[in-house]
């Protein structure tokens, strides 16, 4: 167990790293393009250059590495990994926040500030991602599984918080899921921007109409674009020994997710500023965690971490963004795995619904939790003590 | 249609730019020293290969050699307009030389048929009769190697037009073709759509896409067939579903990083062939990167998936629902198969009788995805028995 707290932690890219990508991006070797292009065949060659333009000689990284180290950055050995996460002590009710792929703890920058007025932010880097960095996971544990276990480590053994709210989409709504079933007494909800895909797999012969429908479509959108999970299951390793060596490559893998999943109308200028994408893309490069990232989608399919079997008793919170991939879902197929207790149908905004649109995605958080502000001084900061672990710590490790 | 004669030569600028690449690989660091294929590309064989291709691997010697092979590059013009194609073209050593297309598939090249073109040439060097020789011709799939890229969706259907173009303009009048991956899909097309000028197809593998109409009528040995090949597209066809989906995206890393090119190429080679896991058994680590130098110094990695796009798209979708029917039953030019074991898929022989004429049928007890270059005796002696008795029995082979 590491430090109460953690060590404090500070990013910093030695200038070699910089003046070694600097030159990969000068030399970048660029495809000519076929036949489909704006987007249609995958990233958009003109946009792709306009990025790697934009990345040569405009993007600051030493600023907005200081912008980063603003917050307060931390360590903590738990259960033989290194987990980072950023700690924003707002003096609230404890909320974690919980990112996914292709994103980082940099998925919630813009909705610290609204949040820290209710809540003690804790934002982890999830094993495998950024400054947490590579992790070995006994092989035969379900990531997702042996994740939630090291940031139920964090939250209680770490930071001596004996329950919490969480927060988070995409792989981060699967840890959320995992952490409620297994520590119900400790979680007082969650608030998630998707279902899980593990609940995507529900047979579509028992549901609804409405759930029909919404399933066969997601299937048909997994066929049309989501080509790159096949290849992060099946080869994550061949795949990564290209992105781990080309910046540009990288941030065209990264970006096409981002176009693709955003509510951006086909121009991501419009959803994200450049400095921005460019930001969460470096965060990739510069920890060399691109690998460890997409190996845990390799790691899933042969264990999944969770089924259509599995079901949240604690309350949760639906905020759905229309131009999530697949769409929203209805309402009774999120009630079969979840005991959802409030249903928010966003007016814009897609899968990054924190990055996207920061102003609803925290009302949204603030408003479901308010009913539990009354919890704060039981939960934080004062009960970070000997007497707040909770006594279910030890069944882990 | 003009021809000219083509050598391979690279510029030292570009050698010396791989050079410094491969210097500065930056390998990812998750799969540490791992040995395994499991998730991948072997993290220490790739690093292993890499470094022998920077300090051992001798590309001017290699290409002094592949330029042995008489290439040429004909200009070509078809209803979807002009195209630069490189083919490789030896006359065989015998009477009456039946003249053979051969076209290659990904993540291959012309070179699949390098150690099979000498077997075919000159049978009787190679314990063969000078009866069955034949005249080889090896074109690169337009957007491969040395080839131009062909703008037009639906494309692979239309290179067998291509080819006998380029077969007739060499003065064949009656020639064979064949090819296994993409090559099956020509080949087929070839015994189609010029049945009167192609005496036989033969084939090592029949064409996937026939299975996107599973038949009514399917035999239990057929139906086993057509449930593993979906086993095989969940479990093998990822590379597939991203270069037909998202082809630019993946094609901007692979151009742009030599290691990240060989791991995408080699791992199907170890994957698809009859290696034991062991991918030395079957390649030469000079082998293995003469294929891949041919997707980097061409930069037609990205052009490479064309195939794969064209297939998921519009034009090759529809050409499949409107006309696979007519494929059924209609082809009557003799066809011949020769399976491997370890290729991608194992049809059951009466689902090549759905779509050809099928004279021969044969199935290998060794050997994968890439015979030509894993066993090219076995699949020599194959061609030569299967083509025997369709050689017309006057002069076939018109001298250019």
């Amino acid at each position: 167990m590491g430090r109460r707290g953690g060590e404090a932690f500070r990013i910093h890219v030695s200038d070699g790293a910089l003046a070694d990508l600097r030159m990969r991006l000068e030399r970048t070797r660029w495809t000519t393009a076929g036949t489909g292009t704006h987007w249609s065949a995958g990233t958009d060659p003109q946009y792709l250059r306009a990025l790697v333009d934009h990345w040569r000689l405009g993007f600051d990284w030493r600023a907005r590495e200081a912008e980063l180290n603003a917050l307060d950055h931390r360590k903590a050995d738990v259960g033989g990994a290194r987990l980072h996460f950023v700690h924003v002590r707002g003096g609230g009710i404890p909320l974690l926040l919980l990112h996914g792929w292709p994103d980082s703890f940099f998925r919630f920058h813009k909705v610290l500030e609204p949040l820290a007025a209710a809540f003690d932010l804790v934002i982890p880097s999830l094993p495998g991602f950024a400054f947490t960095g590579h992790v070995r996971r006994p092989s035969a544990e379900p990531p997702n599984r042996f994740n939630a276990r090291l940031i139920w480590r964090l939250m209680t053994e770490v930071l001596g918080y004996p329950r919490f709210a969480i927060a988070g989409g995409d792989g981060g709504s699967v840890i959320a899921q995992i952490l409620a079933m297994e520590h119900p007494e400790a979680v007082f909800g969650l608030h998630l921007t998707d279902i899980g895909w593990h609940a995507l797999a529900a047979d579509p012969a028992t549901g609804s109409r409405a759930e029909r429908k919404f399933l066969q479509a997601a299937r048909k959108q997994q066929m049309a674009d989501g080509a790159y999970a096949l290849v992060q299951m099946a080869q994550p390793r061949t795949l990564a020994a290209a992105l781990a060596d080309s910046p540009v490559g990288l941030a065209s893998w990264i970006v096409d997710r981002f176009h693709a999943w955003s509510d951006c109308g086909g121009d991501l200028d419009r959803s994200f500023s450049k400095d921005d994408l460019l930001t969460n893309i470096m965060i990739y490069w510069v920890t060399e965690t691109i690998g460890s990232s997409v190996g845990s989608y390799h790691a899933e399919a042969r264990a999944p971490s969770l089924t259509t079997a599995d079901r949240v008793e604690v309350p949760v919170a639906m905020a759905l963004f229309p131009k999530e991939p697949g769409g929203i879902p209805p309402r009774s197929l999120a009630e079969r795995t979840l005991n959802v207790q409030r249903w928010t149908e966003m007016p814009r905004g897609g899968h990054f619904g924190a990055l996207e649109q920061p102003a609803l995605y925290a009302q949204d958080v603030l408003e479901f939790f308010r009913p539990l502000q009354g919890e704060s001084r039981r939960a934080a900061p004062e009960a970070r003590g000997e007497a707040a672990m909770s006594g279910r710590a030890g069944d882990v490790g | 249609m003009s021809v000219e004669p083509f050598e391979i030569t690279i510029p030292d600028r570009t050698l010396a730019d791989l050079r410094e690449r491969l210097a500065y690989a930056r390998f990812d660091p998750d799969g540490g020293a791992a040995s395994d294929w499991s998730a991948g590309v072997s993290p220490r064989y790739l690093r292993d290969l890499v470094e022998y291709w920077r300090t051992s691997y001798d590309w001017r010697r290699r290409e002094a050699a592949l330029n042995d092979l008489p290439q040429f590059r004909a200009r070509l013009r078809t209803s979807f307009g002009a195209s630069n194609v490189h083919f490789i073209h030896v006359r065989g050593r015998g009477e009456r030389p039946l003249p053979l297309v051969l076209t290659h598939g990904f993540p291959d090249s012309f070179l699949r048929f390098a150690k099979l073109i000498p077997l075919l040439t000159d049978p009787q060097a190679h314990g063969g009769a000078a009866e069955d020789a034949f005249d080889v011709v090896v074109p690169s799939l337009p957007g491969y190697a040395f080839s131009d890229r062909w703008q037009g969706q639906g494309g692979i259907f239309h290179v067998g037009d291509l080819w006998h173009r380029l077969m007739t303009e060499l003065g064949y009048r009656a020639y064979g073709a064949h090819g296994g991956d993409w090559g099956s899909t020509v080949t087929e097309q070839l015994g189609r759509s010029h049945a009167d000028a192609v005496v036989g197809i033969h084939m090592t593998d029949v064409p996937f896409w026939h299975a996107f109409q599973p038949p009514h009528d399917a035999t239990p040995a057929e139906a086993r067939y057509l449930a593993d090949n979906q086993q095989f597209i969940v479990r093998e066809g990822a590379y597939a579903a991203i270069q037909g989906t998202r082809p630019q995206t993946l094609a901007d890393s692979l151009n742009d990083s030599p290691a990240g090119l060989c791991a995408w190429l080699v791992e199907k080679f170890q994957r698809w062939s009859d290696c034991g896991d062991f991918v030395e058994r079957r390649f030469s680590k000079d082998e293995l990167l003469d294929n891949v130098m041919l997707y980097w110094v061409t930069e037609t990695i990205a052009s490479s998936f064309d195939p794969y796009f064209d297939l998921t798209h519009a034009g090759a979708l529809r050409w499949i629902a409107e006309k696979a029917k007519e494929v059924a039953g209609s082809s009557k030019v003799p066809a011949g198969f020769t399976l491997f074991p370890k290729d991608l898929s194992h049809p059951p022989e009466e689902w090549a009788h759905r779509f050809y004429n099928v004279k021969r049928w044969r199935e290998m007890s060794r050997g994968g995805h890439f015979a030509a270059l894993e066993e090219p005796e076995l699949l020599a002696a194959e061609l030569r028995t299967f083509f025997r008795p369709l050689r017309p029995p006057g002069r076939a082979s018109a001298s250019a």
